[in-house]
């Protein structure tokens, strides 16, 4: 390998620069969302840390706390993937509000509910991935969505793995909805591939990063 | 519940009885139990990727199924345990995301099984029982004192293998 770009070499102009794409593009994001709940959303500035894996899971609660993730794999200028994961409480709402109907009583995701959601995250993600493109230049292709609800351990380990190929070390972009009178919880974490990483950077005028 | 005994991902422990290993929500990972039942010693690691001669990295043996078993081996010989008894019961390496590409990091969780496999045939020690893949998370307990390696998902009842 030795091409790819290490984590370790990290400083605090990278974590500008990267809470800066997280910034716009969970702005796109937000805004996208807003306008398909038809609700009014904030946001709060995204979180941009880079955890050890043993602190991954507690990010969302505890490994073992059920999440739902949707997942889009990265193609062209980038490889990698985008997941976007909310907890399974916000999901059921931004579910309800979408289909116009009560929450299930039993707990569970229809078939529709997850279809809704992934289309969910379908948009999200899409906006999100448009400012990424719009800022880099970079021609960024997304896979149809997939949808998985289950242990936040289980479903971390996705990215983590994909971190795990750089370092021990994981970069997450930890975004915060709120309504006026409820807080969805979403995290986006992107996940370029080694090559990616240095050629993201290497596009926003870092050149000594690979 | 007794003393658990966790372990992160990238991780290993080693403990006797009645220690308790646990790994919480494996997915695509893989969780590697050995077990030498007459000196009741027990090592537990959560393995990421399956080789670590591939990477630049691996100063983290626990990450690698290759260098996770190995020094989870040598751990438990240190206290104790002997080669010939140890014995492996394995779980974990699903597929979390269900995409029609194939992608090669996609179908991590089988490729990490399959090396896992490979390993543990190469230094001849017998899988006991094994619960891998499909397409969900598995948070999983070793009872030491027993043997027995259980199993909790989502949505499924316990399961003890």
């Amino acid at each position: 390998m030795g091409n790819g770009f290490d984590f370790n070499k990290m400083n605090d102009e990278y974590y500008d620069v990267l809470r800066e794409i997280g910034n716009i593009g969970a702005g796109n994001a937000t805004t996208a969302l807003s306008q398909l709940l038809n609700e009014r959303i904030d946001m709060s500035v995204p979180k941009v840390s880079m955890l050890d894996f043993s602190e991954l899971p507690d990010v969302l609660g505890g490994a073992e706390v059920s999440v739902v993730g949707i997942m889009l794999s990265l193609s062209m200028d980038i490889d990698g993937m985008m997941l976007f994961i909310i907890e399974e409480e916000s999901a059921r709402y931004m579910v309800s509000n979408l289909m116009q109907c009560p929450p299930s009583e039993d707990g569970t995701f229809s078939d529709m509910d997850k279809s809704a959601l992934s289309e969910v995250g379908n948009i999200i993600c899409g906006a999100y991935l448009y400012s990424l493109s719009q800022l880099t230049g970079m021609t960024i292709n997304a896979s149809i969505p997939s949808l998985s609800i289950d242990m936040a351990g289980a479903i971390l380990s996705v990215p983590a793995i994909e971190f795990g190929k750089m370092g021990d070390k994981a970069l997450f972009i930890q975004s915060k909805f709120g309504e006026i009178d409820r807080e969805i919880n979403g995290y986006f974490i992107l996940i370029p591939n080694v090559e990616s990483y240095g050629k993201i950077l290497n596009r926003l005028g870092f050149t000594d990063i690979t | 519940m007794k003393n658990m005994i966790r372990v992160g991902m990238a991780d290993l422990k080693v403990c006797e009885s009645p220690g308790v290993l646990t790994t919480l929500g494996l997915g695509s990972c893989v969780g590697i139990v050995l077990y030498d039942s007459l000196s009741k010693i027990g090592g537990m690691v959560h393995v990421m990727l399956p080789d670590s001669t591939k990477f630049n990295h691996n100063e983290n043996k626990a990450k690698y199924a290759d260098t996770g078993i190995e020094s989870l081996m040598e751990n438990m010989l240190g206290v104790g345990a002997h080669k010939e008894r140890i014995v492996a019961k394995i779980a974990g390496g699903a597929q979390m995301f269900a995409f029609s590409s194939d992608s090669d990091a996609l179908r991590i969780g089988e490729r990490n099984v399959e090396a896992v496999k490979k390993i543990l045939d190469t230094k001849n020690i017998k899988i006991m029982a094994e619960d891998t893949g499909l397409n969900y998370g598995r948070t999983i307990e070793f009872y030491t004192e027993t043997g027995e390696l259980l199993i909790k998902s989502v949505g499924k009842p316990d399961k003890k293998i």
